[in-house]
């Protein structure tokens, strides 16, 4: 079972508020689904290499060619936030 | 001749070129349908009838235009409703993939995948309910609100692309566009009696794609038949210069003349891990091995093959599709789209509107993600399962050895309740037992209705086949539905 701890911890490495009460129920229902998971280790992989891609290994390179890209204010457009052209946000440090 | 409403693509486009109906008329038909049910299925997010009905009489024109001018070819599918799941960019519509934290969200650009079928003609009524970010077994995870089963109104449609099945199912499109990462095109298609393809990964390009699950993510699609199906991949798969994991293959043209024939002597493999799964629905197992006996009487040979591996599928599926959906959902930050929760700091930015605008199985599953990927347990889970992954693979490239392709129950049971598994994530996840593992080893998968439970709830079955082998998977259902009719079969609402 994981601790309260624990909980916080990942969702801290997630960057993710939560209530207390999330992070009971979180408590709870990932460690139920990290029991199952447990499974896993019953498989012996000694020598399996891992997964890279499913698909047959080939070269993804392409000539390194400037292209233009989406005008600035259309990607400006949805931000909650901008100001001369740029995103806007909130002091960093104080 | 006349063109029926809610006829088949190949009969509308039939209709459309003669001149018996327009695109106005057939466009018209299809936004009707989906302003007298969509209070009671809750297909649609967003729906944009009067840009439909221009964009149709743009179309109409183009037709009567290229009449006088013979020699003019017309694109392919010029006319035709369609509507594609909120998971896919469309330039000027809204794509709020069931969240919050992307309400309101208008992307700039096109998915490439939808550009090809808009280039082909077809005209997008709307965009269809989905999981939030494609999370979920029955659609329940949209922030606004599930679809229900036009079969029954009380159940589930499945899930993720639940609406795009719903609205195929109940007649509201000719064909939707859906996604499947896990089963998300094949489990709510088999839930709604229609038909859908996940196509092999790196066949159709994920550019435009909301990205969940990067090594797993598809484009497919859903209509009642799947003679339907079959211009809408060969227009949308293909190799894309802006997907780095699209295939530079040539797409073979589908050839559906004959198909019946075709099945003669094709090697048909039952795994029988899929057949004997805890808490199996016999119907299921019934329908399924009669579809099976079906093809045999065509001349299919029908063998017992194992894939000893399927029971790993889903912690392999729940621990590497939450990896990289905790890698693929860092990007939600309130800074450059969506609604931001305001904070003093900008790092309280990040907590509060990834915690309050997320919902709880995004947020499950990008912890989970987060767990599995941290310091001290990466070797036991995510390399663990990235290793059962090759083995989930090689159990396919032995099959595939023995016979041409596999037929298998899509999910062990027909559509449950709304509210059944919503408090109980690990069982909704079961519910993805037997279409994990085509994603995980990245071949084709082909949903198709073989029958009703008792109860009147229709049931799926899948093929599946090699790497780049969609053309014989749509030839054997073909087939199939060439010589039976569930597919035809129309919910009680949509009659």
């Amino acid at each position: 079972m994981l601790s309260r701890e624990e909980v916080i911890h990942i969702a801290q490495l997630a960057r993710l508020e939560l209530t207390p009460e999330e992070i009971e129920r979180y408590r709870e229902q990932l460690s139920a689904v990290l029991d199952y998971f447990a499974k896993l280790a019953e498989v012996d992989t000694t020598g399996i290499p891992p997964t890279a891609s499913v698909l047959p290994p080939r070269s993804v390179l392409r000539k390194d060619e400037p292209r233009p890209g989406l005008p600035r204010e259309e990607l400006l457009a949805n931000a909650a936030d901008t100001e001369d052209g740029q995103f806007k946000v909130p002091p960093v440090l104080e | 001749m006349t063109w029926t409403p809610f006829a088949s693509v190949a009969e509308t486009l039939r209709a459309l070129e003669s001149g018996a109906v327009s695109s106005e008329e057939v466009t018209r038909a299809y936004l009707e349908r989906i302003a007298n049910l969509e209070g009671r299925v809750h297909a649609f997010l967003s729906v944009y009838p009067d840009e439909a009905l221009a964009a149709a009489r743009a179309a109409d024109a183009r037709r009567m235009a290229a009449r006088r001018h013979p020699d003019e070819t017309l694109p392919p599918l010029l006319g035709l409703p369609i509507a594609v799941k909120d998971v896919l960019a469309v330039r000027g519509m809204t794509l709020t993939c069931g969240s919050r934290i992307l309400e309101g969200f208008v992307p700039p650009y096109t998915a490439t995948a939808v550009q090809r079928l808009l280039d082909a003609g077809v005209i997008i009524v709307g965009k269809t309910n989905t999981d939030e970010f494609a999370m979920g077994s029955s659609t329940e995870n949209s922030a606004y609100g599930p679809t229900h089963n036009p079969w029954d109104l009380s159940r589930v449609p499945g899930g993720s692309s639940g609406g795009s099945a719903a609205a195929v199912a109940a007649r509201m499109v000719p064909v939707a566009l859906g996604t499947d990462t896990g089963g998300s095109v094949r489990q709510p298609a088999s839930y709604t009696g229609v038909s859908g393809l996940k196509p092999t990964y790196g066949r159709v390009s994920r550019y435009g794609l909301v990205a969940y699950g990067s090594s797993l993510d598809t484009v497919g699609v859903l209509a009642p038949a799947v003679a339907d199906l079959v211009p809408f991949f060969t227009l949308m798969a293909g190799h894309d210069p802006r997907d780095a994991t699209s295939m530079d293959l040539p797409v073979p043209a589908v050839d559906l003349t004959d198909a019946v024939e075709a099945v003669q002597g094709l090697r048909v493999g039952l795994p029988k891990e899929y057949f004997l799964a805890e808490g199996m629905q016999p119907e299921v197992v019934q329908a399924v091995q009669a579809a099976v006996r079906h093809l045999e009487t065509l001349g299919a040979q029908v063998v017992e093959v194992s894939l000893p591996h399927t029971e790993y599928a889903l912690p392999v599926y729940y621990i590497i599709a939450p990896s990289e959906a905790s890698a693929n959902l860092a990007r939600y930050d309130g800074i450059r789209y969506g609604p931001r929760v305001g904070a003093a700091r900008m790092w309280d930015v990040f907590y509060r509107t990834r915690g309050r605008l997320f919902g709880p199985e995004v947020k499950r599953r990008i912890m989970l993600g987060t767990y599995a990927l941290s310091a001290g347990y990466y070797d036991a889970y995510y390399a663990q399962a990235q290793k059962v992954r090759t083995l989930l693979k090689r159990d396919f490239e032995r099959a595939f050895e023995q016979v041409d392709l596999l037929a298998a129950p899509v999910a062990p049971s027909t559509a449950f309740k709304l509210g059944e598994k919503t408090e109980d994530p690990l069982a909704m996840y079961l519910e993805d037992v037997f279409t994990l593992p085509a994603n995980l080893a990245g071949v084709p998968g082909l949903a198709f209705p073989v029958g009703f439970d008792e109860q009147g709830l229709p049931i799926g079955m899948q093929l599946m086949g090699p790497h780049f082998r969609e053309d014989l998977l749509f030839r054997v259902a073909h087939a199939y539905q060439q010589t039976t009719d569930w597919h035809t079969r129309v919910p009680p609402v949509a009659r």
